[in-house]
């Protein structure tokens, strides 16, 4: 669906002689390094504001370990990681897959891979795309800002790593990996995503570990203390009506490593850490888009850049744009090869839209962003990227041009009907609906079920209970009774999991199942 | 804007996954032995030395989340639209689900299921197919090995029995001290020699008064003295003898020899062929993994035994009867000489359709007996047919009684039973 996208087209040149960095395709540590000073220099006049730099050269097996470590570049053991391995690995060697040319993480400095077998132009591609793109991101998002410390990860990774490798000789690889198990099933949902948590370090880790071992068990102690001895059940409805938490908690993780009765101590610290991976890779989910789309448009600006300056021949830019056009295409919802909205498509256009908006805007422009038709587009994409994630970013600045360009509809499916209905097209009564269908529809919440702590049985067997609220009656997967075997292993005690929609049951899971003359 | 550091981590060890492979393939294991089982059966006998790939239904190793699933009301925006207008109505495809959520989940019951495939290489192939067996009566030669040792030579040395000698260096070490000793002297004879010459053949003066006689007779005395002196330097001394040394090395029992025997009489089938020859394999394959040198002998028979190469112990076809003993025979012989046990492992497999000259058979148990069974590490032999047995079948029986720890008989009746077959004979048995 290339005709949804601005044809990429070759800028007029600057009235310079041109007079390019090299001819060849083949890169040399010298040619990276003046690549990417004259790539600074551009980023510099776009006024991106980047952590440094530092680009690591590694070869194709290196890029699958890196990727089978969900970009972590120091990992703590464990087989689903093997798994991830075994399946990129299967996938390139068969050519079904190529790597991805870059890996860039969210670190001071900021690291990015870059894979031996590119080609020159793709060398240059990365550095604009990871090294400015990604990194001026990492940088001036606010989530990431919020969320994550750039300059504490690598080392708080290098913490966990040791902490885990020390627990598998303490207790065993198997005991280390069922805690691990059942902690990446809660992964998602070790996250308050109301409170800015305290950032990440590992100094500051290690420093606490002692104190919150005494601390937790004194608080364990508390909570415990009131619980009557066996067949001396409280009657006092009363307080057995009161529930514990008295709010519920969305941040699963964190209150069973601060609640569960039975967990030894390092089982919390095992928790704590998976909790602040999830931490780490929370921003990353909710601006894949952005993230994604920021990075292309500069990229493909920054090499337009050292075009107009003479400094890049005409094939290099040819290979560029025929690497660039595959990232951003977009295959049609009939297309074999659809799998859902291409991030970086939509984040391209709208940002490169943002930008025409600002340069050359047109009625329709005026009328709907009449603060950002003609403004200075530098400043109004930095503020874009700044303070925005995906759901608002896209209900924010998603124009009626990009939904016509990329033909957007929206289908409704209810199982209530035996029909699919087209509830808005890319039309003018479509396109507000549209929009925020489209934002909805990166909202987390809304694409992972929520669900909450509700209550622990505190007076009586210490079962744990959570609830889902369902949206539009979505129920939930058949992945949820395995999962909640995972939240039993880490309670102790039973755990059910109730889906209450307006205040009635509409379906229970329970671990140990329940036994249906149970009642 | 910082400065960009370039670093070359492409000499940085690889493999920073091997650790979580590993943890893979353990987790995994029951499941990674029951795909390469299966794969022994499948595979074609010529490329069981290779790698495997390896499926795993995707199910169970599926990392639960909680996640939406199909059901309630559902609204995507999607792309690409080219005829649709607000409103239409699209029927939903029969049988409810429909693509709306897109997410194509494979259904948990077997249908459509998704497999997690991936490679494995040949040597993890080998420990999962064999795992859990073990080679029998290791133990007992590993004991053994530590008195088998090989004589190394390693140089020379000064003492030793008269046996080592060795005569060349330790004359040649005597010439060059008897040089070193008598150099001074036999140059002082020589000047000597010189000088007395030289007077000699001066021109004899007549006046006795200056005659040279004095001077010749001190000179040759001196000469006769220096060279007696010399012939006293000994011509061999005990510090000239040399020795030839060597040292024991411990032989590590790293060779083995297979022995096949097979019954290629007329009864034999080309399919029983193949099962034998499945077996051989496992057997092959199972002792590489512990011997790093495998001989392997194949002898066929019918009436009479012949040692042949793998082409023609497998393919070529004879007619007529059998008699067992002749490959028992030939074995032994060939054991005497030129496997002899102190240096080698020595495993056999035997397999037959049970088909024998009725008195063949007791004299094949009692060579088996006497003359094999105390020679080898282990014998197995697997009769494959899916009838009754015969007479030689329990006089094997008798053997196995009274060998119970080197010796192990099975049957066979269909190719699906080789693998089974092979791990009853070699599973590791309670210590």
């Amino acid at each position: 669906m290339t005709d949804t996208i601005e044809h990429p087209k070759l800028p007029n040149r600057e009235q310079v002689r041109p007079d390019p960095i090299s001819t060849g395709s083949e890169w040399t540590f010298d040619l990276i390094r003046k690549y990417d000073e004259e790539i600074a220099k551009c980023a510099e006049e776009f006024g991106l504001d980047t952590y440094p730099n530092q680009v690591e050269v590694i070869s194709a097996e290196q890029m699958m370990d890196a990727y089978s470590s969900v970009g972590m570049p120091v990992g703590y053991h464990h087989w689903s990681f093997g798994k991830q391995f075994l399946n990129t690995s299967k996938g390139y060697q068969r050519g079904q897959m190529g790597l991805a040319y870059e890996i860039v993480i969210n670190s001071n400095p900021c690291i990015a891979y870059l894979m031996e077998e590119n080609t020159l132009p793709m060398q240059a591609l990365v550095i604009a795309h990871a090294c400015y793109g990604h990194n001026s991101f990492f940088k001036g998002n606010y989530l990431f800002r919020t969320w994550t410390d750039a300059s504490a990860i690598i080392d708080y990774l290098v913490f966990a790593r040791n902490y885990v490798a020390e627990c598998e000789e303490r207790h065993g690889v198997e005991a280390v990996e069922e805690i691990l198990d059942s902690c990446h099933a809660l992964m998602n949902h070790g996250v308050d995503r109301y409170k800015r948590p305290p950032p990440i370090s590992a100094a500051e880790e290690r420093r606490q570990q002692k104190e919150r071992e005494e601390y937790v068990q004194r608080q364990l102690n508390d909570l415990w203390r009131t619980i009557p001895k066996m067949g001396d059940e409280d009657d006092d409805p009363e307080r057995r009506r009161q529930r514990y938490p008295s709010e519920p908690q969305e941040n699963i993780l964190y209150f069973i490593e601060k609640n569960a009765p039975l967990l030894e101590t390092w089982q919390r610290e095992i928790i704590r850490i998976v909790r602040k991976l999830g931490q780490y890779f929370y921003p990353q989910r909710q601006t894949q888009v952005m993230n994604e789309g920021w990075a292309s448009f500069w990229h493909y600006t920054l090499l337009h850049r050292m075009y107009e300056k003479g400094l890049v021949t005409d094939g290099f830019m040819l290979e560029f744009l025929q690497s660039h056009t595959a990232v951003i295409y977009q295959p049609p919802f009939n297309s074999p090869w659809y799998s859902g909205i291409n991030p970086y498509t939509l984040g391209f256009s709208i940002f490169s839209d943002l930008r025409r908006m600002c340069e050359n805007p047109t009625d329709e422009d005026r009328e709907w962003f009449p603060d950002i038709a003609g403004s200075d587009w530098v400043e109004t994409l930095h503020f874009a990227m700044r303070n925005f994630k995906d759901e608002s970013f896209i209900q924010q600045f998603l124009s009626p041009r990009v939904m016509r360009d990329m033909k957007f509809f929206s289908i409704e499916n209810d199982d209530q009907e035996d029909v699919f209905r087209v509830t808005a097209i890319h039309d003018d009564p479509g396109y507000r609906p549209l929009r925020e269908k489209l934002a909805r529809q990166y909202n987390l919440s809304y694409r992972e079920p929520n669900i909450q702590v509700w209550n622990v049985d505190v007076r009586g067997d210490r079962s744990l209970t959570l609830r889902h609220i369902p949206v539009d009656r979505v129920p939930l997967g058949e992945d949820a009774d395995e999962v909640l075997r995972h939240v039993h292993r880490l309670w102790g005690f039973d755990v059910h999991l109730e889906s209450v929609d307006e205040g009635t049951v509409v379906a229970e899971h329970h671990c140990p199942p329940r036994d249906l003359n149970d009642g | 804007m910082g400065m960009t550091h370039v670093v070359d981590r492409r000499l940085n060890g690889k493999n920073k996954s091997a650790v979580n492979r590993e943890r893979f393939l353990r987790r995994y294991r029951q499941h990674i032995k029951k795909a390469v089982a299966d794969a022994v059966q499948k595979r074609s006998i010529t490329d069981i030395e290779r790698g495997e790939s390896v499926s795993i239904p995707s199910r169970d190793i599926h990392e639960p989340i909680f996640h939406h699933g199909q059901g309630g009301k559902r609204e995507m925006v999607h792309p690409g639209n080219q005829e649709f207008v607000a409103g239409d109505e699209i029927a939903k495809p029969e049988g409810g689900g429909g693509g709306g959520s897109g997410a194509g989940q494979a259904s948990p019951d077997g249908e459509g299921m998704d497999e997690f495939a991936f490679q494995i290489t040949q040597d993890e192939f080998l420990d999962f197919l064999f795992d859990d067996l073990e080679l029998p009566n290791l133990a007992r030669k590993k004991l053994k090995d530590t008195e088998a040792f090989t004589w190394q030579r390693s140089g020379f040395t000064s003492q030793g029995v008269p046996a080592k000698l060795d005569v060349v260096r330790s004359l040649r070490g005597a010439h060059a001290r008897r040089l070193g000793l008598s150099g001074a002297r036999r140059k002082k004879i020589r000047e000597l020699q010189e000088q007395l010459a030289a007077l000699k053949s001066a021109p004899d003066d007549l006046d006795p008064a200056f005659s040279h006689a004095d001077q010749i007779e001190a000179l040759e005395s001196e000469i006769a003295r220096l060279k007696a002196n010399v012939r006293r330097i000994p011509f061999i001394d005990e510090i000239d003898l040399r020795y030839r040394q060597h040292v024991k090395k411990p032989k590590p029992a790293t060779s083995a020899v297979m022995f096949c025997l097979m019954d290629v009489s007329g009864s034999m089938t080309q399919t029983h062929k193949d099962i034998a020859k499945r077996f051989f394999i496992l057997l092959y394959l199972f002792l590489k993994k512990n011997y790093k040198k495998i001989d392997v002998v194949f002898i066929r028979h019918h009436t009479s035994a012949k040692e042949v190469d793998e082409e023609e112990f497998f393919y070529s076809r004879e007619t007529g009867g059998t008699i067992v003993s002749s490959a028992l025979k030939l074995m032994h012989k060939i054991i005497e000489s030129r496997y002899s046990p102190d240096e080698w492992n020595i495993y056999a497999a035997q397999a037959s359709d049970g088909d024998n000259w009725n008195d063949d058979s007791p004299v094949c148990g009692k060579i088996l007996a006497e003359r094999i069974i105390p020679l080898v590490q282990y014998y197995s032999y697997v009769e494959i047919t899916p009838q009754d047995h015969q007479m030689l079948w329990y006089e094997y029986q008798k053997v196995m009684e009274s060998f119970p720890q080197s010796f192990a008989m099975q049957q066979i009746a269909d190719p699906a039973e080789i693998y089974p077959v092979f791990r009853q004979l070699f599973e590791r048995k309670a210590a």
